[in-house]
């Protein structure tokens, strides 16, 4: 702790950080609870298939993934595709 | 009817037992009949929170396998007329526990007439712990306002809507209840703990009540009486606020805002 913030009592504030990293934890370690079917893993691979008829990716650059934030989920696909070779 | 309630949380010390001792305490003063039991076999510690540690005879484990009768084993507390404590067995191993076992000795107690059940559940998820939800109408999730209470209290409301029997049966879910303890306003105002609505909305279950961090716990645990007889304390208001609201009553929220001590406050204490 710096002198200036001895001095003035400030402290971290880190209850916003906690919250943020137990949304990620619990939204993560829920699965098919809340009645949504856990289907990230199928999607994946079927994503997987799809794609790699047209561009050659690997497995591991397609990332599926589900969020719930109050009240609404956001489904999260993210592909790198791979770099052209000239 | 029989109602019985499961007081769990997945973690250790964030209040189960202050908790059950409280609540049953609660609904007994509220003219209930009421039995609390407590599931931690091998580690049982209700006992002494109630202050009864010295009239064990038999416990549960003795109960369920026949070695005792129910009405032989159940303790009459010292300061509840119709409050009964059953203790869990402090030399078995917790595999003692049946399932058939704790369901008769539930159905017992519903032919006694009592009106309430607490099971004071140990932490952890295993068998302890899944026997004493497992047939339970209502929850209450202890909580503390720090993530790995959270995390865990999320787990075991995954277990409570697979593995009860309501959940196996089909039947209305268990109602679940979140209640936050060791909860302080300061530290909430100041930005370094979670909010009552913080994790009221991650964990998405209605709340019945928030319990401030206080000394009384360990006055009240030091005694071996439940923290709702220590009249005039924060703690015991909001344990008897928690009663109220589960029998239906509305309450606003105590305890959850911070006010600054006054500059005489400041100058000569004083609470």
């Amino acid at each position: 702790m710096s002198l200036l913030s001895m001095l003035f009592g400030s402290k971290p504030k880190t209850a916003n950080l906690a919250k943020e990293r137990l949304q990620l934890i619990i939204a993560r370690e829920h699965g098919p609870r809340d009645g949504s079917p856990d289907f990230l893993p199928d999607l994946q691979r079927d994503l997987i298939a799809v794609i790699s008829k047209y561009v050659n990716v690997n497995p591991d650059d397609i990332k599926v993934n589900l969020e719930r934030q109050d009240n609404y989920e956001v489904l999260e696909v993210n592909i790198v595709l791979p770099e052209k070779e000239h | 009817m029989t109602r019985t309630i499961v007081v769990t949380s997945g973690k250790g010390g964030v209040g189960k037992t202050t908790t059950s001792a409280a609540f049953a305490s609660g609904l007994a003063l509220r003219g209930f009949k009421t039995a609390v039991i407590d599931f931690d076999v091998g580690l049982r510690n209700l006992d002494l929170i109630m202050g009864c540690e010295r009239r064990v005879v038999y416990d549960l484990i003795n109960v369920v396998n026949g070695e005792a009768k129910l009405s032989q084993a159940l303790i009459k507390d010292k300061h509840c007329e119709n409050l009964f404590i059953l203790p869990a067995s402090q030399t078995r191993d917790k595999d003692a526990l049946t399932e058939e076992g704790v369901k008769s000795v539930l159905k017992e107690l519903e032919h006694m007439g009592f009106d309430y059940v607490v099971c004071d559940s140990p932490a952890g998820i295993e068998r302890g712990a899944v026997m004493a939800l497992t047939f339970a109408d209502e929850a209450i999730i202890v909580t503390n306002p720090e993530v790995s209470s959270v995390r865990d209290s999320d787990r075991i409301l995954g277990i409570l809507q697979s593995k009860s029997q309501r959940a196996k049966d089909g039947m209305d879910a268990v109602k679940e209840h979140l209640l936050i303890t060791r909860y302080s306003a300061k530290r909430v105002e100041d930005g370094e703990m979670l909010s009552y609505k913080d994790v009221q909305e991650l964990l998405r279950v209605e709340l019945i009540g928030v319990i401030p961090e206080s000394e009384a716990v360990l006055h009240a645990s030091n005694q071996g009486s439940p923290a709702v007889h220590l009249k005039g304390t924060d703690v015991s208001e909001a344990y008897l606020d928690v009663v109220a609201r589960f029998l239906g009553e509305e309450r606003p929220m105590r305890y959850t805002t911070y006010e600054k001590p006054g500059l005489m406050k400041r100058l000569f204490g004083g609470k």
